[in-house]
């Protein structure tokens, strides 16, 4: 804190013209770029939305849905068939059911990852480690089917190859891509083998911010490895957890498209079919229910939003930064 | 840093973690590239397992062959090229005018385009208005309607934030106007971020199908590799898809899948380490800011 004041030139300049010309004059190229993506935005995210009024019309997709006549029971019926259609309802459940499981088993992967990193003594090996750890993230998951059919089949996959030799009974197998409960746990074991190492990368940003001084501090009070992780690490940590953790709680009823898709096979349809696959079968490939799959999206895109602001308001009720 | 024994027995133990975390990373792919590489009669008799047994090359030979996926490969590549180089434009003239204090207006247009990241309209509506303006069955349907992402447009934004104000207001004074500070000054200021997110597009193109299956149905030779593969891996039991995908023979040899996949993954496995310092900042910045 200085007494004296400093003279300072420029900032005499004002800064902010109240003046609309003037302002037009400086910034007017601002608006011009931004009017790009403003119309992509208009046209490709908020437009759309207009489309929404399907969900509660006549099941009509010749003629824009604001001419279409409304749908019985004031414009709900198609969401009263989808909860009584028990395609939808095993679909609500399979989504449910894996995001639960992915946010059980997934969620924690990376931390866990980037505490075990964390704690890696040699330099140039942590940057390998790492490196090859992200490489899942960039492959497609109908690379990954593949790889998983390959490693994971009944008669020529590498894990049951492995099993038969070892037990030496041909008849060994493991199902786990076949039986549909062995399935959810392949689903879910992919999706951590894709995304855990990927994860890490925020973790690893978050523990930078660490101090040093904690840890030797920690170092002097006799704390074991363990106990730093527990009481230094985790604690440094935990808004970062927050956040993704309300992100990932915006997501309940989201459903991914690509890996649901790319992973199911005949035999597991009953534990597969998300709702994003339930809704591109009944309205876009072949189904025609365009009314009944836009009612189940904006029920989606709904529940969604809900989920997102209540996960956000607890995480501001604790105490947390939260992301809004 | 203390330390005793027992800390240097432990930090064994973590090695040995992680190498055992590498190696689970690394099976499935070595799986593939070996059975790729192998004589389709060790295959038969499961007898490959991480390291190829009878090694020939027919299988690439026979991929190169193929025009339908070299046209695939060329056609994707071109593809990802386009998208990506659209979508650096996009994202740039989309963050740098947010970055203007005094831009009046800046707080609402901040809304209007993160809400659209919370929300979203759904798939039907987006396929029924996209067939109204009678963009299916067209290249661009995999172009325009993913040429911008408002995560990558926040960790663009946040990159332009952390250049130092003083630098703008110089620029200003000497009279430059918004477009050449942007090109003289940000620009070249932000260049590990604008690599990351090419190559985070860029991923996104190359790894992309989905659109593809929604939006095109007919016209096979705008099919994005991904597509083309899904296709020859879900059916290639049957010759019929064989054929109609390009290979002249009866249902498709294991070998001959295997060496489709390694095509289609290596290209990003050669670029992706090289920009791994930047990508980590880029991932860094947006889980800030979000």
């Amino acid at each position: 804190m200085s007494q004296v004041q400093q003279p300072s030139l420029s900032r005499e300049i004002p800064r902010h013209h109240t003046n609309w010309k003037t302002y037009l004059r400086r910034y007017w190229t601002l608006y011009l770029l931004l009017a790009i993506p403003i119309a992509f935005f208009v046209i490709f995210r908020y437009f759309p939305m207009a489309y929404i009024l399907m969900a509660f019309k006549k099941n009509n997709i010749i003629q824009p849905p604001w001419l279409v006549d409304w749908a019985k029971n004031s414009g709900f019926e198609w969401f009263i068939k989808a909860f009584k259609d028990k395609l939808f309802l095993r679909a609500l459940e399979n989504t449910i059911k894996l995001n639960l499981l992915d946010l059980v088993c997934g969620f924690p992967a990376p931390i866990l990852m980037a505490l075990i990193l964390n704690e890696l003594a040699f330099k140039r090996f942590k940057k390998f480690t790492q490196t090859v750890l992200y490489l899942p993230h960039f492959l497609s998951w109908i690379i990954i089917s593949s790889l998983a059919l390959r490693l994971l089949a009944d008669n020529d996959g590498l894990v049951n190859i492995l099993n038969k030799q070892m037990t030496g009974n041909p008849d060994a197998v493991i199902p786990f891509l076949s039986n549909p409960s062995w399935w959810v746990g392949s689903y879910i074991g992919l999706g951590i083998w894709k995304e855990a190492g990927w994860g890490t990368i925020i973790y690893l940003a978050a523990l930078t911010s660490i101090s040093p001084e904690l840890y030797e501090a920690a170092a002097v009070d006799g704390a074991g490895r363990f106990r730093r992780i527990w009481h230094v690490t985790l604690p440094g940590l935990r808004p970062t957890i927050v956040v993704l953790l309300i992100m990932r709680l915006g997501y309940i009823l989201g459903s991914e498209f690509d890996r649901p898709l790319a992973l199911s096979n005949k035999l597991v349809t009953d534990v597969s079919t998300e709702l994003s696959i339930y809704v591109y079968q009944k309205g876009i490939n072949g189904g025609g229910q365009f009314s009944l799959t836009t009612a189940v999206g904006l029920f989606q895109s709904v529940v969604g939003v809900l989920f997102l602001f209540g996960a956000n308001f607890l995480a501001k009720r604790f105490g947390e930064r939260g992301i809004m | 840093m203390i330390k005793s024994k027992s800390t240097k027995f432990g930090d064994w133990v973590i090695v040995f973690i992680c190498i055992l975390l590498i190696f689970i990373c690394l099976v499935p792919m070595l799986n593939v590239l070996a059975r790729s590489l192998s004589d389709t009669k060790y295959l038969i008799r499961n007898e490959v397992l991480l390291w190829p047994k009878g090694l020939n090359l027919d299988a690439y030979r026979t991929v190169l062959g193929n025009e339908r996926y070299i046209h695939s490969l060329w056609y994707t590549a071109l593809l990802t090229v386009g998208c990506t180089v659209l979508s650096l434009f996009m994202t740039v003239i989309c963050a740098y005018p947010l970055t203007y204090d005094q831009l009046k207006g800046r707080k609402f247009l901040n809304g209007f385009i993160l809400f659209t990241m919370y929300f979203s309209a759904g798939m039907i509506p987006h396929y029924v208005m996209l067939s109204n303006m009678g963009m299916l069955e067209t290249v661009w349907v995999l172009i325009i309607p993913s040429c911008l992402s408002v995560y990558n447009m926040i960790i663009m934004r946040s990159s332009f934030y952390s250049v130092p104000e003083s630098l703008r207001e110089a620029a200003e004074i000497d009279g430059a106007g918004p477009i050449r500070i942007l090109i003289q000054v940000y620009l070249p200021l932000s260049k590990p971020v604008l690599a990351t997110l090419a190559l985070f597009y860029a991923v996104g193109r190359w790894n992309g199908f989905s659109d593809a299956l929604l939006y095109i149905k007919k016209n096979r030779e705008l099919y994005p590799i991904q597509l083309y593969l899904y296709n020859i891996l879900q059916n290639a039991s049957s010759g019929e898809a064989a054929a109609q995908e390009g290979f002249a023979m009866p249902g498709l040899s294991e070998t001959l899948k295997m060496a489709s996949v390694m095509f289609a993954t290596v290209p990003i496995l050669l670029v992706y380490p090289w920009l791994q310092r930047y990508f980590v900042s880029g991932v860094t910045i947006g889980a800030v800011k979000g």
